[in-house]
């Protein structure tokens, strides 16, 4: 059994795997400078422009910066955890990409090579897990800095995820009772032939999308770094690389939130208004990449156009509106999703 | 009580309605305002490509001038040192041997002259005092450096490039004090 | 050895060893991070069973949900092993008696069952997958599932009301 392994199919899913780690490595990098463009452009300000043309090698700039930063490791914490802490929050970042379906299929070398890593038949689920993995990152750091701030930082971060995920799983849960699929594959391959998700869960999607906000620890639910009152929040004690990687972290994160609702609810990779069926497979697939590389990018657009607009949330309203608005919407939105799925099996007879 | 002033702002204090408690409709108007200013014009100059133009009363560092044959204007007779506030001017006199006539433009000259920058606040009375049209602050400001020491200007760093040799350096250091000359 | 075997003994390793260090360790926080790990190693048992869902829950909702608790409340009392009380003697040896009466009596139970002998169902058993999963808590056992989940409901209702009960009129902004 040992020797029966398809050797073919190991050198292809590690290929993608290299080139998805290095997308969403390059993409979260650009997304930094995309990020302060952004805000300088709605701040009627000029942004980075110093570092090469428009300043797009800004980013690679800072990485050096960071890279050249001395390592202060405080005294009286855990070493270990100390370091584990930006690890894990890096490693569950990357880690959500697995399950997602980047595009259709790709027929090289004869053989018809699925730009997936893994059709996991628990697709979704998958990435919740992984995400609710993501609050040890921070929790762990925050602890280990032994620094009352960022222990503040990191049992806000925690707080707040566990409660956004809770509507989060409701939201979605209203989003399976009409796919009826948990892989993230048959839900595009779904949309493709008729709407996207999102006409038919536009509630659910409002609430998902608040929560993805939260999960990220993006503005305006950014209270675990919150500067003027938790000077740096779960991060204050890091610097250099470690630093990076946990700032690095919540752009992949906003990433992959992005991939998750364009392939939740968008369509994924799906061509609006073109059936991809009649066209090349190859070259649909390619497309299809790139469209859902467009979503994508309207989504960071709209992240960090949030991020620049709405001011922070207070501790005690970030609570009130995850559990006393959110939970109860998205528990009557599932309500009617499932009533109507039941009335549509019945064929609208009660 | 009748206000003082017609400023007065009144803050709306009625219950808000359902709508209003949403926020999302004030959220909604807000992402509306921050996107309109995606196409709004920046104020920001790109600086060392781009220069503002100064204004004509702009006084920035001193200069020592010289006289169209290259001579230098300045006969150390101290009374810069006397108008300026700040005390930031020091010199030496010397006397001119012969020889030395295309140097200097007459008997009596600075040896030394130093002004400290750091002392200096640009007011501009040592260029009113100077009987001798040997003084002027140019359009350049003072930069930034390491130490304290190098804010202490020497003669070498005021005076003007010669006007024979380096002539365009000579009408860039004068700037727009030219027309200031001709306009008396 | 077939990877599914190597799989499994490295999961079993993994899982003892783990499992041994929550007890062993001295700082609390440890003690959870390792029992972290076990659920990681189970939800790993769980995948070589073709038990996706439940890996995939019992990460979500052990290691994902619970032990982020247990780690917030051991971080926000800052428990250290300095501060843990220092237990009898008796209450030690009492510990381990019973504990051991435990692995005892599990042990005794496994080594009964037939499955003992193949512990590795990889793509075998679809017991564990959603559909057959769903199907099995919603015919044949909807009783004893809709009852755990009013136990549940009730067991929330009684967290509110005991949250409910001390605090008067709430103040503006939390602690945090």
């Amino acid at each position: 059994m040992l020797l029966a392994i398809d050797f073919a199919l190991i050198i292809e899913k590690l290929v993608l795997i290299v080139i998805v780690v290095m997308a969403s490595l390059l993409i979260a990098m650009y997304a930094t400078y995309g990020e302060r463009k952004i805000a300088a452009i709605l701040q009627d300000r000029r942004g980075p422009n110093r570092a090469g043309p428009f300043g797009i090698l800004q980013p690679v700039a800072d990485g050096l910066k960071l890279f050249f930063k001395e390592e202060i490791i405080p005294d009286f914490s855990s070493k270990f955890l100390f370091i584990l802490g930006p690890s894990l929050a890096m490693m569950t970042a990357i880690m959500t990409s697995a399950v997602v379906p980047w595009g259709g299929k790709v027929h090289l070398f004869d053989r018809d090579i699925s730009l997936q890593i893994a059709d996991v038949n628990v697709g979704i689920l998958y990435v919740f897990a992984v995400v609710s993995m993501g609050v040890y990152g921070i929790m762990i750091g925050g602890w280990a800095s032994n620094n009352k701030y960022s222990l503040m930082g990191a049992l806000r971060a925690a707080s707040q995820i566990i409660s956004y995920e809770l509507a989060m799983g409701i939201s979605i849960i209203a989003l399976l009772m009409v796919t009826g699929s948990l892989s993230l594959k048959e839900m595009v391959v779904q949309q493709q032939g008729s709407l996207w998700n999102i006409c038919y869960q536009p509630l659910g999607f409002f609430i998902f999308l608040i929560c993805a906000f939260a999960e990220c620890n993006r503005a305006p639910f950014d209270l675990a770094e919150a500067e003027s009152e938790l000077i740096g929040g779960y991060h204050t004690e890091y610097s250099s690389m470690k630093l990076g990687f946990y700032l690095f972290s919540e752009y992949i994160n906003m990433f992959i939130s992005s991939v998750i609702m364009s392939t939740l609810y968008f369509g994924g990779y799906d061509i609006p208004f073109v059936n991809e069926a009649l066209y090349d497979q190859n070259l649909m697939a390619i497309l299809g990449v790139l469209v859902l590389m467009a979503k994508v990018i309207c989504f960071i657009f709209f992240f960090m156009w949030v991020r620049w607009t709405i001011p922070r949330f207070r501790y005690d309203q970030l609570m009130n509106l995850g559990w006393r608005i959110l939970i109860p919407l998205a528990l009557f939105n599932m309500l009617v999703t499932g009533a109507l799925v039941l009335l549509k099996q019945n064929n609208w007879h009660f | 009580m009748q206000a003082l002033t017609n400023r007065i702002k009144h803050v709306d204090r009625r219950k808000m309605n359902f709508l209003e408690r949403l926020y999302l409709v004030a959220i909604f108007k807000g992402m509306l305002i921050t996107f309109s200013h995606i196409f709004k014009k920046r104020p920001t100059i790109n600086y060392p490509e781009k220069k503002r133009p100064f204004s004509p009363v702009f006084r920035g560092l001193h200069i020592l001038n010289r006289d169209e044959e290259g001579r230098e204007n300045c006969t150390a007779c101290g009374l810069c040192a006397v108008a300026c506030p700040a005390e930031a001017i020091t010199m030496e006199a010397a006397e001119r041997q012969t020889g030395e006539e295309n140097l200097y433009r007459e008997e009596k000259y600075a040896a030394k002259y130093e002004i400290n920058m750091l002392r200096c606040i640009f007011c501009g009375l040592c260029e009113e005092a100077c009987p001798k049209d040997a003084i002027y602050l140019s359009e350049t400001f003072a930069p930034a450096d390491y130490q304290r020491k190098q804010f202490i200007y020497k003669k070498e760093e005021l005076l003007i490039p010669h006007p024979i040799e380096d002539p365009e350096g000579y009408k860039k250091a004068l700037g727009n004090k030219v027309k200031k000359e001709t306009a008396n | 050895m077939s990877i599914t075997e190597i799989l499994f003994w490295g999961l079993s390793a993994l899982a003892l060893f783990s499992a041994i260090m929550v007890v062993a360790s001295k700082s609390p926080v440890h003690s959870i991070l390792y029992l972290i790990v076990v659920f990681f190693a189970i939800s790993g048992h769980y995948v070589l069973l073709n038990a996706q869902f439940l890996a995939i829950v019992n990460i979500i909702v052990y290691a994902g949900a619970i032990m982020v608790l247990f780690l917030f409340v051991v971080m926000l009392m800052n428990l250290n092993a300095e501060s843990e009380p220092k237990k009898h003697r008796m209450m030690q040896f009492a510990g381990l008696i019973s504990g051991g009466c435990l692995f005892l009596v599990i042990i005794s139970a496994i080594s009964d069952t037939q499955h003992a002998s193949n512990m590795v169902q990889m793509s075998t058993g679809g017991d564990g997958l959603i559909k057959n999963l769903g199907k099995v808590l919603f015919k044949d056992y909807v009783l004893p599932f809709e009852i755990s989940s009013v136990l549940f409901l009730s067991a929330m209702i009684g967290a509110v009301v005991i949250g409910k009960k001390e605090s008067p009129p709430t103040p503006k902004g939390g602690d945090l």
